[in-house]
């Protein structure tokens, strides 16, 4: 790692006035780290989130789920609240890395990142989230730009993330057995305003399958997906999975997401 | 340089450290405490597994001043003394080892899992154990050895 500053602030708006324009937030580090260690980034000073409270924590008010910005993937997994009202983003949290990532990554640094393959941005786009930040509230649909793209401007700061409880929902992921990130992962949400599925690892950022949501629309069954196809052209294709094969992927765990809804 | 405080092991340690210290540095190369170790230095294996604040992190991916007011458990802190801590004597009852490289790592990620999944199953044994790497592949008698130490924890 090249060498920086460090500051630990108490609150929100210690951290936002903290950091500069060559400084960053550092949420739980499970992506960020591995980054400066590689020598892919480099920065003047890490505004470290960690001892800030209120960025931390899950409530459930009315229809929402409210979970603050550094609350972590093993708190997310392990919150009978989240259990009990979505538990298809519980089951999402719970097959994040491994056990020892899920205890340092955040929710908030997660989709920060915008990493194509992270699990949490098909939650958000297919449950209709927003995102929270110090200064606004962004539709989880225009956060997600593009590929490690969001709309935070520079110094922007999530705080929390607030879910719409959905009738039903379901999170199916193939994961690279390696790294455990999404190959593809299909996340399908039964909401009031009709069906919404959303799907990562598959193009550069996450994006809706309108043709699945119209059939579920009409019948909400694992059936009625199977057969759908997604055009292959623009999908990610690498080492672990050319873009047909991802194409193909959609439809499967689209299927066993809807299957697995509850 | 910034100064940490923290807990390692029920001891009171301060030190002036550069804040891009990695937490497994600071605490084999400061601290001499080099039963954790570093295996692939890229957040996959494992190796460097210790307990901040009671939950599993690697801590190659941690960075030191960010454990500042911490408790920190490595594997020499599990045992009382002479007596072994119930995970470590399964793993030598069971020869829950090969080279026994990966073997701090495991023990104390096994730990934590037993804390969270007081009986766990096979199956679970074997999942939460995913974020670290046997490059002997001997996790026949690393599961086995879980699994005792489950029973003899009281789960």
């Amino acid at each position: 790692m090249y060498s920086f500053e460090y500051e630990r602030p108490k609150g929100i708006s210690e951290a936002v006035g903290a950091v500069g324009e060559d400084d960053k937030f550092l949420a739980g580090g499970q992506s960020f780290l591995p980054t400066l260690k590689l020598r892919l980034a480099q920065v003047d000073k890490l505004v470290d989130l960690g001892s800030i409270a209120e960025l931390k924590g899950i409530t459930v008010s009315g229809n929402e789920v409210s979970i603050g910005a550094m609350t972590t993937h093993a708190t997310v997994a392990s919150s009978a609240d989240v259990k009990s009202s979505i538990p298809a983003l519980a089951h999402l949290a719970a097959h994040i890395g491994d056990a020892q990532v899920r205890n340092r990554g955040t929710i908030g640094g997660s989709i920060a990142n915008n990493d194509p393959a992270a699990d949490y941005p098909s939650a958000l786009v297919a449950l209709g989230a927003t995102v929270h930040t110090n200064n606004r509230t962004i539709a989880a649909e225009d956060f997600f730009v593009d590929l490690f793209e969001t709309a935070l401007e520079e110094g922007e700061l999530i705080t929390k993330v607030t879910f719409p409880i959905a009738e039903k929902a379901g999170y199916a992921k193939f994961p690279n057995p390696a790294s455990r990130f999404a190959l593809v992962g299909v996340f399908v949400a039964k909401t009031a305003s009709g069906v919404r599925v959303a799907v990562t690892g598959a193009g550069p950022s996450v994006f809706r399958q309108g043709d699945m949501e119209a059939a579920l629309d009409s019948n909400f069954s694992p059936d009625a997906v199977k057969g759908i196809k997604t055009d292959a052209s623009g999908l990610n294709s690498d080492i672990h999975a050319s873009a047909e094969y991802r194409a193909h992927l959609i439809s499967v765990m689209a299927s066993r997401a809807v299957a697995a809804a509850s | 340089m910034t100064s940490v405080s923290m807990t390692v092991n029920g001891k009171s340690v301060t030190a002036d450290v550069a804040p891009n210290t990695l937490l497994v540095q600071f605490i084999r190369e400061n601290l001499r405490l080099t039963g954790t170790h570093v295996g692939c230095d890229t957040s996959q294996c494992g190796a460097c597994t210790v307990h901040v604040n009671g939950d599993s992190v690697k801590s190659c991916t941690m960075l030191a001043v960010q454990a500042d007011g911490a408790e920190v458990t490595t594997i020499e802190g599990l045992a009382n003394g002479a007596d072994l801590h119930p995970m470590q004597e399964a793993f030598k009852e069971n020869h829950g080892l090969q080279c026994g490289f990966c073997t701090p790592g495991m023990i104390m990620s096994a730990v934590d899992l037993v804390k969270r999944n007081p009986n766990p199953s096979e199956e679970t044994i074997r999942k939460e154990l995913e974020g670290n790497i046997c490059r002997c592949t001997g996790y026949h008698n690393i599961v086995k050895s879980v699994k005792q130490a489950s029973e003899n924890m009281g789960g």
